[in-house]
């Protein structure tokens, strides 16, 4: 099947070689640009366009670049080579501060709320996580939350199989008595971690926040200090559409992390760019496939070697 | 949310009046102002530039001769070509064939192909079609158990397929089906996929080799950024689109990939989902699109969007009771900002409004929808007889009511005063002057300023 095709390359020559893909589609290799012999006009503003085309946005890419004409001339930069390195420089200034490992031995268990708009890749990056915290040596179960579309929970106890985890779940339809009920029977069964699933849901859709928010506060109620983490999962190929999501799901819920899913693909969600300067909630993983062990911890170095080459 | 390009260019506006004639020097601070607008709602870039140029060539034309102000026909000029380029309005579904017409669904994960497929199902069953639906996505755990849930939903016919089976074989058998069986429509959903994913874009081609799909929709995200452009690109390559849909626009993204999308595929936009409920598929607005990315607000489409949601028995229930001059009381107060809930919110009307109207609105107070309950806190603290009437709410009352909700008597107090601007404005939408309407609501709405 096609996501395992990757699996035994390592994360950082996986991501690039999805950025060398979009480099070539978009026809303005970044390292082309920087062969380039003089610094001059034209190559500032083709460099803006390579971070506006990786959904920087445009303040964030103005910046940058901002900050990178003043590094050009108060370090005296004349050659290509070290004009990246500064540019990789400044992204790593900007983006560092994000990095944060999953910490899930400060209470036992451990809830893990997931949020996010519709189709980011919550239900999948939960099965992957899964995965990932059962290598880390914790006990898992999962709580069916999304009790609104269609097959979510089916969804969701398939990647429960995959695991080995149970998954609970509930016909009544409340997604707060779905995450009760788990809370319970992770003390009972003296689980590691809890991860909630949620119904995607649009910022715009005041009746669904209120209902997340109360789904918190159900958490909140079963277990005291739950939830422990609150993680949005974004979808990286999301526009300038990501930073108000952050900034929605931070206000009504209190993030404590991002998850940035699709790193596989050709968008390079710069988009954690604008994130960064406006509403630097950490990123702790991305997501770079469908199958179950895609999902890396954030690491700002190797993203920006991977954007920049 | 709210930089708006409306008000942005009625400043540059204002410094180009005077002046007889668009030039490239009065002209490039406004078409920068443009470009800016559209890298913001997710215009791809060299779509964003093709765009500026040929609004600059248009500008400089004709055309603006002989309008009153050039400010005002440059910004004419800009949303005229933006609709122009999002394409025609209504562009239905084309199903003329010989029995079965197959529709094929494509795009990249997530996007909404399998509820779009569901949608489309209740569409043409709305048409009396019969309709069958079936699954080729065997890599998505639980798929094809949703597009199931969906079709039992939308009340069409649903062909079963299984994971182990190859998403060829399974097209082949559903047409098969449909054929022997005398379904009008065959709609096949496919797995979400990947434009560089070699292997999966061969099968996506390989399933249109058997379906001969008289429709190939793509379906993108609106949400999507630059991106858009890459990816349609690509899909547009390896498959015939017939079509696009644009998903989720009932969020607050711009929508520029729209843009991106019909640039590079050239292909028309069919609809646009506006919900994830199966009800929730429009005809495309290029107009109304283009006023979307540009910022310009949608009066528009909150006027259909408040008929079709407002219950219209209670809406009915309470212009009877204005009209006769039977007191418009607390309790229906109650009730039309249960229906504003419904609408979604004033966040998603404001992104409906006129820049003017929505500068006026401040976005930070908004998200806070705990005034909405308050409102509603108080109002249950009352007796029925002080929701009918008012006036009844003196001093001490206003304190049990105060304690009953649990907030300080100004509350209330404030309530009170704008219970009484809702009862002017009920008046007003009798005469269904909506801008006198939209002005009313100013003040009584929280956020509002
Ligand atoms: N290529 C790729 N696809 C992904 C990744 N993460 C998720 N997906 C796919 O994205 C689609 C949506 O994922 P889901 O996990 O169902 O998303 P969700 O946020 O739970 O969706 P809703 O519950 O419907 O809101 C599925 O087809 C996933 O396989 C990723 O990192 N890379
Ligand atoms: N708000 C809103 N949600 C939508 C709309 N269309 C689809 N969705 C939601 O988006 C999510 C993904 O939709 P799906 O239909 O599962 O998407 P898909 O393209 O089939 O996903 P994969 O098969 O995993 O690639 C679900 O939560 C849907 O309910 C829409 O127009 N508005
Ligand atoms: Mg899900
Ligand atoms: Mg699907």
């Amino acid at each position: 099947m096609h996501f395992f095709m990757l699996a035994v390359e390592s994360w950082a020559t996986r991501l690039k070689a999805g950025l060398a893909r979009t480099r070539e589609v978009l026809g303005t290799p970044l390292a082309h640009l920087f062969a380039r012999q003089r610094i001059d006009e034209a190559l500032f503003e083709e460099l803006e366009a390579a971070l506006l085309q990786a959904d920087c946005g445009v303040e964030a890419s103005g910046s940058l670049i901002a900050a990178l004409r003043e590094r050009v001339r108060s370090e005296r930069i004349e050659d290509g080579g070290s004009l990246k390195r500064a540019l990789k420089q400044a992204l790593l200034e900007l983006l560092a501060p994000l990095e944060r490992p999953l910490d899930v031995s400060r209470a036992k268990p451990c809830v893990i709320m997931v949020a996010g708009v519709n189709g980011s890749g919550k239900t999948t990056s939960i099965g992957k996580l899964a995965h990932w915290l059962q290598a880390q040596g914790s006990s898992v179960l999962l709580a069916a939350g999304d009790t609104f579309r269609a097959a979510a929970t089916e969804q969701l106890v398939a990647w429960g199989e995959r695991n080995r985890v149970a998954v609970i779940a509930q016909p009544s339809g409340d997604p707060g008595a779905v995450v009760f009920d788990a809370l319970g029977a992770a003390r009972a069964r003296g689980v590691d971690v809890v991860v909630a699933d949620t119904a995607g849901r649009l910022p715009t859709q005041l009746h669904l926040m209120e209902e997340i928010r109360k789904v918190k506060r159900v958490a909140a109620k079963a277990l005291e200090g739950a939830p422990h983490e609150i993680l949005l999962v974004l979808d990286a190929s999301t526009g300038q559409n990501a930073l108000a999501q952050v900034k929605a799901f931070d206000d009504a819920l209190g993030l404590t992390g991002l998850v940035l899913t699709k790193l596989d693909g050709t968008a390079k969600g710069g988009a954690i760019c604008a994130i960064a300067k406006q509403r630097p909630v950490p990123l702790v993983f991305i997501g770079v496939g469908e199958g179950i062990d895609d999902l890396r911890p954030f690491v700002a170095r190797d993203f920006v070697e991977a954007l920049v080459g | 949310m709210l930089d708006n390009l409306t008000a942005r260019l009625a400043q540059i506006a204002k410094r180009i009046r005077g002046e007889a004639r668009l030039t490239e020097a009065n002209i490039s601070d406004a078409l920068r102002e443009v470009r800016v607008a559209l890298l913001e709602a997710d215009v791809a870039l060299p779509v964003a530039k093709h765009f500026i140029e040929s609004v600059r060539a248009k500008a400089l034309g004709e055309e603006v001769v002989g309008s009153l102000t050039p400010g005002q026909a440059l910004v004419g000029v800009v949303h005229r070509e933006l609709a122009a380029l999002m394409g025609e309005a209504n562009v239905g579904l084309d199903l003329a064939v010989q029995p079965p017409a197959v529709i094929l669904v494509a795009g990249l994960q997530g996007s909404g192909k399998t509820t779009t497929c569901g949608k489309l199902a209740k569409l043409l069953l709305g048409e009396k079609k019969k309709v069958l639906l079936v699954s080729c996505d065997v890599y998505r755990p639980a798929a094809i158990e949703q597009l199931k849930v969906v079709a039992a939903q939308a009340g069409a016919d649903f062909f079963p397929s299984a994971v182990g089976e190859k998403p060829v074989d399974i097209s082949r058998r559903a047409l098969e089906h449909a054929r022997t069986h005398y379904h009008d429509v065959l709609i096949a959903d496919s797995a979400g996929r990947l434009a560089i994913d070699e292997e999966m874009m061969r099968e996506i081609a390989d399933l249109h080799g058997v379906l001969m799909p008289i429709e190939t929709l793509f379906i993108v995200d609106a949400m999507q950024g630059q991106d858009a452009v890459n990816v349609a690109k690509a899909f547009n390559e390896r498959l015939p689109l017939t079509g696009v849909i644009l998903t989720k626009l009932d969020g607050d993204a711009r929508g520029g990939a729209a843009l991106s999308v019909r640039h590079v595929t050239g292909k028309p936009i069919k609809f646009a989902g506006v919900s994830e409920k199966l009800g929730g598929i429009e005809p495309f607005h290029p107009e109304r699109m283009a006023s979307r990315i540009l910022g310009m607000g949608d009066i528009l489409s909150l006027v259909e969007e408040a008929h079709a949601k407002v219950d219209l028995e209670e809406a009915k229930r309470i212009a009877e009771k204005v009209k006769k001059g039977k007191g418009f009381d607390l309790e229906d107060f109650k009730q039309q900002i249960a229906q504003m809930n419904k609408m979604g919110g004033v966040a998603s009307m404001l992104d409906k409004l006129p820049a003017r109207l929505a500068g006026q609105i401040d976005p930070a107070k908004l998200q806070d929808d705990r005034q909405f309950r308050r409102i509603v806190g108080i109002i249950n603290s009352m007796t029925p007889q002080e929701r009918r009437k008012p006036e009844l709410i003196k001093a001490s009352r206003k304190r049990r009511i105060a304690a009953g909700a649990g907030v300080p008597v100004q509350e209330v107090n404030r309530l009170l005063n704008q219970f009484e601007q809702m009862q002017k404005m009920m008046k007003m939408m009798k005469g269904g002057n909506l801008q006198r309407m939209m002005r009313g609501m100013k003040g009584m709405l929280p956020g509002m300023r």
